[in-house]
């Protein structure tokens, strides 16, 4: 009893702000405009499945791109000393201190056809390259956002990772690779998974990046919710049924990655 | 003590909701688009009324919308354009107007009210109008352009912005195909958005856009789009080589109304403020700040005749004729509108 007490905050910011407009959600996704139930809104969902399909793969290309970069990075990182890490844990953090839209807007002005980098590499003779507007901008803007959601937990991980593990591996004749392949890696899995679902799941709701980097010509799960509230027809009874969806899939998506992470302390996030 | 200050910290974290819920004395809380009035009126307003502006914005009619039909806010003037004001009579979702208190509506020219948005005249006071229309680099366009469908022609490929929402979007290519911006008919709009979704397949459309048009435009970006005479007047001050022209099918003639929502808590002072707004000196300074142009007719006269003569921002009166403005459409064609407008968000680029 003694030690709930200080929870409470945390309860009421919880059932305020999480649990209620959850709860909101299901009730909206099931129910018609004269608030009658109904699973009307879920009969046409075959006709978003392509949009399903789009986000899913563009989070998924996203996710792999920010893990082959994160992870040898803050592998990297967990090997320096204290002064260069915190140099590089502040450079990684810097951009976060601006709001995203602007550095989104940032990277429009960088990927346009008469771009900064379109500009610099007709310096050198080469393009007009076609960069804004197409699948791959809106991939980098995802890449380029949520990248540091996806080196911080791996970096905690190797971080606070026993060295004697590594010693012990190295005494029993494991060379560097064996060590890493071994006993590194599947120990920082537990802030590999974190990472992948703290990418993931921003990447595969958001609707920002596509409008402003894709230019409306990719359309996203977060386009078509918001088109729900703010399109021609006002349909929150659709739009919620659709963010259910949504949901159900990241939790899908989750309960397959602890199965991977089984026997690994569960750092993820469920 | 950890329990008080558990429970006080608990009740820190639920105080900012009702605090919302407090009235404040003396306001009028206005809702309007996005850089779309001079800001400085509002504190002439107070230092003549003694009542307090609480200005907030929205980018799109929609917003507006759903924003009053989730509740939860309090506007006391909100300034839809005319078919968002129709569609909202016709849901009861506006007070009637008390006239006597907005003597100033007199200056208005007679052209403007009794629009179809409000037939008899009791909801709504004009605030702006405008077109719609075509937006083009001279520079980097070799032909004259005179009609949408100059927007759908392989010899832009990839030079041609978009507007980024439906209604704007489905009726360009309806007005092309010679529709009315206007029709229920669901054969005429999926015949629209094939026009739409075969200009994207072709790579002519560059990108769908709402206000990022400014920047696109402003630096040579793309060679054509499509948005508002105010914009483009704005635009051409940073570009000169823009140039605008009403399309010979005829665009869409807006008006931006104000109104007051049912939910409104200072009906006097918004009132105080719709009048304040019909003022000459406001309506002037409004419009220098704008590019949009004015329903007042006394206004009007006090202009620069640089601006008043400006067939953009006052085009003649036989090419208004040949405009259309939207009227409010059934649910069930809003609903085949978005329907269709997915198509085209979903189309791919075929040839590059």
């Amino acid at each position: 009893m003694k030690t709930k007490t200080p929870a409470i905050p945390y309860i009421v910011w919880m059932g305020i702000f999480v649990v209620i407009p959850l709860i909101l959600i299901v009730i909206y996704a099931f129910t018609n405009f004269d608030g009658h139930f109904t699973l009307d809104n879920f009969s046409n969902i075959d006709v978003f499945l392509q949009v399903f399909g789009n986000s899913l793969w563009l989070a998924l290309i996203a996710t792999v791109i920010c893990l082959l970069i994160a992870y040898p990075f803050a592998y990297l990182l967990a090997q320096e000393g204290p002064v260069f890490r915190k140099i590089a844990m502040l450079f990684i953090m810097l951009p976060m201190w601006m709001n995203f839209l602007l550095r989104t807007y940032a990277w429009m002005s960088i990927l346009e056809n008469n771009g900064f980098l379109n500009q610099f590499l007709g310096l050198f003779g080469i393009g007009p390259l076609h960069l804004i507007n197409t699948d791959g901008a809106v991939v980098l803007g995802m890449v380029y956002n949520f990248l540091p959601f996806m080196i911080l937990p791996i970096f905690s991980v190797i971080d606070k990772l026993d060295k004697r593990y590594i010693e012990a591996a190295q005494d029993l004749g494991a060379n560097r690779r064996e060590t890493f392949r071994r006993v590194i890696f599947p120990l920082s899995l537990p802030g590999v998974l974190s990472g992948i679902m703290m990418v993931f799941i921003p990447s595969i709701s958001t609707f920002a990046i596509s409008k402003l980097l894709g230019g409306g010509m990719s359309f996203l799960l977060g386009d078509l919710i918001e088109m729900q509230f703010l399109g021609a027809a006002y349909n929150p009874h659709l739009g919620s049924a659709i963010a259910l969806m949504m949901l159900a899939l990241v939790v899908i998506a989750m309960l397959i990655m602890n199965r991977f992470g089984d026997g690994e302390e569960g750092a993820v996030v469920m | 003590m950890k329990k008080i200050f558990s429970v006080f910290l608990a009740l820190l974290l639920v105080f900012p909701l009702f605090a919302c819920g407090k009235k404040e004395e003396n306001v009028v809380n206005v809702y309007n688009w996005g850089e779309y009035i001079d800001e400085s009126i509002f504190d002439d307003f107070e230092e003549q009324t003694g009542i307090r502006v609480n200005y907030k914005t929205f980018a799109s009619n929609e917003m507006l919308y759903s924003s009053l039909k989730s509740g939860g806010s309090s506007y006391d003037v909100i300034i839809p354009s005319d078919y968002m004001a129709a569609r909202m009579v016709e849901e009861n979702m506006l007070l009637p107007l008390d006239y006597s208190q907005i003597p100033n509506m007199a200056n208005l020219d007679a052209q403007y009210l009794n629009l179809e948005y409000d037939p008899q005249q009791l909801y709504t006071v004009p605030y702006m109008w405008g077109v719609t229309g075509i937006i083009y680099n001279t520079t980097m366009v070799d032909h004259p352009i005179t009609s949408w469908m100059d927007l759908f022609t392989t010899d832009l490929t990839g030079q041609v912005l978009m507007f980024d929402n439906p209604r704007d979007c489905i009726g360009i290519a309806l007005k092309a195909l010679g529709y009315s911006f206007n029709t229920t008919s669901e054969d005429e709009i999926t015949e629209a958005a094939n026009l739409l979704i075969d200009q994207k397949e072709k790579g002519i459309v560059q990108a769908y856009v709402m206000d990022q048009i400014f920047d696109k435009m402003i630096n040579n970006e793309a060679a054509i789009g499509t948005y508002y005479a105010g914009d483009y007047i704005t635009m051409s001050e940073e570009n000169p080589d823009l140039a605008f022209c009403i399309p010979s099918e005829g665009a869409n003639l807006f008006v931006d109304a104000m109104c007051v929502p049912t939910v409104c808590e200072n009906y006097d002072n918004a009132m105080a403020f719709i009048n304040f707004m019909c003022s000459d000196d406001v309506v002037l300074r409004n419009c220098e700040e704008t590019g949009y142009s004015t329903p007042s007719a006394t206004a009007l006269e006090q202009m620069d005749e640089e601006v008043s003569g400006n067939p953009v921002a006052y085009p003649a009166s036989d090419i208004l004729d040949n405009c259309e403005t939207y009227g409010g459409l059934p649910s069930s064609t809003l609903s085949f509108y978005d329907h269709e407008w997915i198509r085209i968000c979903l189309a791919k680029v075929k040839v590059h």
